[in-house]
Parts: C-alpha cells; sequence; structure tokens
C-alpha cells in the first residue's frame, strides 16, 4: 500500500497504489486525515489507477473523507477508476455524493484548480 | 450434480489473511475458466464475508476462520464459516446500510456488494453459534463446454 499526494490550488490530488481492504484501510486513514489537517483543502482527488482491489473497507474510506471536506464546503471526486472498484462504488451508492471524472484534468477543473 | 474438485482453508482471524483468503479461492475458481469480471466478483465476494468473520464474528479476539470452496461444471460454490458470536436478525444485518459498527466507519454495503455480486447468498447464524455464509456464482463463460469439446477444434 502506498499513497502519494500532490497539491494544486485547493484540491489534493492522491494517488492510492495496492490494495484497500479492512487490513490496509486504517493505515490509509491515517495519512488522508494528516493531509486533511490542512485546513485550505477543499477538494480530494483519488487516482485509483494502481489501486488493484477494494471491498466496502474502501465505501467507509471513502465516506469519511468526503465528511470531513464537505464540512469545509468541498468535494471528493475519483479518477481512472478501474472495472472491480467501478462496480463497488457503484451498488454502493457512492456515486451519489462523490463523482467520477476520466483524468485527473478534467477533475481539477471542475473544481477551478487549474489556471486556464 | 457433480463436485469437480473442492477446497478447505482454515486460518486465524488475522486482517492480513483476508487478501490470501481472497486470491486463493479465486487461484482456485480459475479452474473453471471464468471471465475476468467473474473472478473479481468472486475475489470480492470472498472479502466481504471473510472481513466480516473477522470484525463482526471474532471482533477483537482470535478465531478460526474456515473457507470451502466447491467447483461444479458452470458453478462455484463457497463456504465462510466462523465460529465468533453470531448474528441475531440476519434480514436485518442483510439490509443495505446497516451496521453494527459506524464508530469504525463501515458502510453496512457488505451483504449488498455480496449479492450483488454472487448469484445466490445464503446466511446461517444464531446468537453465540458463529456464522456461515453461502455464495454462490453461475460461470456464465463457456468454460465447461470448451473443455467437454477439447481436441475437436
Ligand atoms: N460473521 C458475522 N458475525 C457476526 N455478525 C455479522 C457477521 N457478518 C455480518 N454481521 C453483522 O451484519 C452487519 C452487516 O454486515 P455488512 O457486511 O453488510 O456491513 P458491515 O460489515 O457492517 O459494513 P461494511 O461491510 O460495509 O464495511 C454487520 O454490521 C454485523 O452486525
Ligand atoms: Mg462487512
Amino acid at each position: 500500500m502506498q499513497i502519494s499526494s500532490c497539491r494544486i490550488k485547493q484540491a489534493l490530488v492522491v494517488k492510492i497504489e495496492g490494495e484497500l481492504d479492512h487490513h490496509t484501510a486504517d493505515a490509509v486513514r491515517e495519512r488522508l486525515d494528516s493531509m486533511l489537517e490542512d485546513p485550505s483543502i477543499k477538494y480530494m482527488i483519488f487516482d485509483l489507477s494502481q489501486l488493484k482491489f477494494m471491498d466496502s473497507s474502501g465505501i467507509g474510506v471513502f465516506i469519511g473523507r468526503y465528511k470531513v471536506v464537505s464540512q469545509r464546503g468541498g468535494a471528493v471526486s475519483v479518477v481512472y477508476v478501474t472495472p472491480q472498484i467501478n462496480k463497488v462504488l457503484e451498488v454502493s451508492g457512492l456515486y451519489r455524493i462523490i463523482r467520477k471524472y476520466d483524468s485527473i484534468e478534467e477533475a481539477l477543473s471542475a473544481v477551478g484548480g487549474c489556471d486556464e | 450434480m457433480e463436485v469437480i474438485n473442492e477446497m478447505r482453508l482454515e486460518f486465524p482471524s488475522k486482517s492480513q489473511n483476508e487478501s490470501f483468503a481472497r486470491v486463493t479461492v479465486a487461484a482456485f475458481a480459475a479452474q473453471l475458466d471464468p471471465t475476468l469480471e467473474e473472478i473479481a466478483d468472486i475475489k470480492t465476494a470472498v472479502s466481504e464475508a471473510v472481513t466480516n468473520a473477522i470484525i463482526h464474528g471474532y471482533e477483537n479476539t482470535i478465531g478460526i476462520v474456515t473457507v470451502i470452496a466447491k467447483l461444479y461444471e458452470g458453478k462455484i460454490e463457497i463456504e465462510v464459516i466462523d465460529e465468533g458470536k453470531g448474528i441475531e436478525d440476519i434480514e436485518k444485518a442483510r439490509q443495505p446500510l446497516y451496521t453494527s459498527k459506524p464508530e469504525l466507519e463501515r458502510s453496512g454495503m457488505g451483504f449488498t456488494v455480496m449479492e450483488t455480486f454472487m448469484d445466490e447468498v445464503e446466511v446461517i447464524s444464531a446468537p453465540g453459534q458463529g456464522t456461515r455464509v453461502k455464495l454462490v456464482k453461475y460461470l456464465k463463460s463457456a468454460g465447461g463446454e470448451l473443455r467437454r469439446n477439447d481436441g475437436q477444434g
């Protein structure tokens, strides 16, 4: 499990690599929450291109972070979602609160994070 | 229906074994020539059931989780068994969004995921008697057909 991030204005682009299940969820949650200690972050964009597996434990992780940033008037989005993960996000109804984009650029421009 | 092959796994309820269990069952299921999507479905459902056994069945104690998989022509049957605390109201437990552990950021979607990804989900449980979750998936892939016609094309 590896997490890397990149700050672009009010948005944090977070890449999660590996598998997100109950075993790894605590470590992921801790890393994300320490990033969110910076109150100027309003948007989280998750790059899931290198996430090989996710089950309902991941749903809890995304909902928890959504609660934090939505309090700040922000939002959570996901990009490069692979089929297995897409199916989990779909059945759990997560797309009612987080948005999916085809690319980081698209997700960033949706939150006004790119200088045009 | 005749069992083609079967296997049994037993391991302590440690979270490291969640990935071990789902990967092992998926590798075993590969004998039926499932599609990539079917393999991913099986992995996800097994992960849900095993995680439930560890988190809810045994809570903070260590017990044995048993996984049995049986292969049939075009069908896989998986049982995930714990001897933990059991479920009082199975119908309520299976409802989307119901969780007894919201404080752990559980979403209550595990059973819903199992039901969506598999064709049949049967839950046998009683308080203090442990839980047995039976997952069945019919494989749409023509693997079985193809094998029977081996050597003719
Ligand atoms: N093996 C088990 N032993 C005891 N209780 C269980 C077991 N499996 C499920 N349950 C009960 O059923 C409820 C619903 O399970 P489900 O997997 O749908 O959601 P969850 O595990 O709470 O959350 P999620 O799977 O989304 O992280 C659990 O909260 C728990 O109370
Ligand atoms: Mg669960």
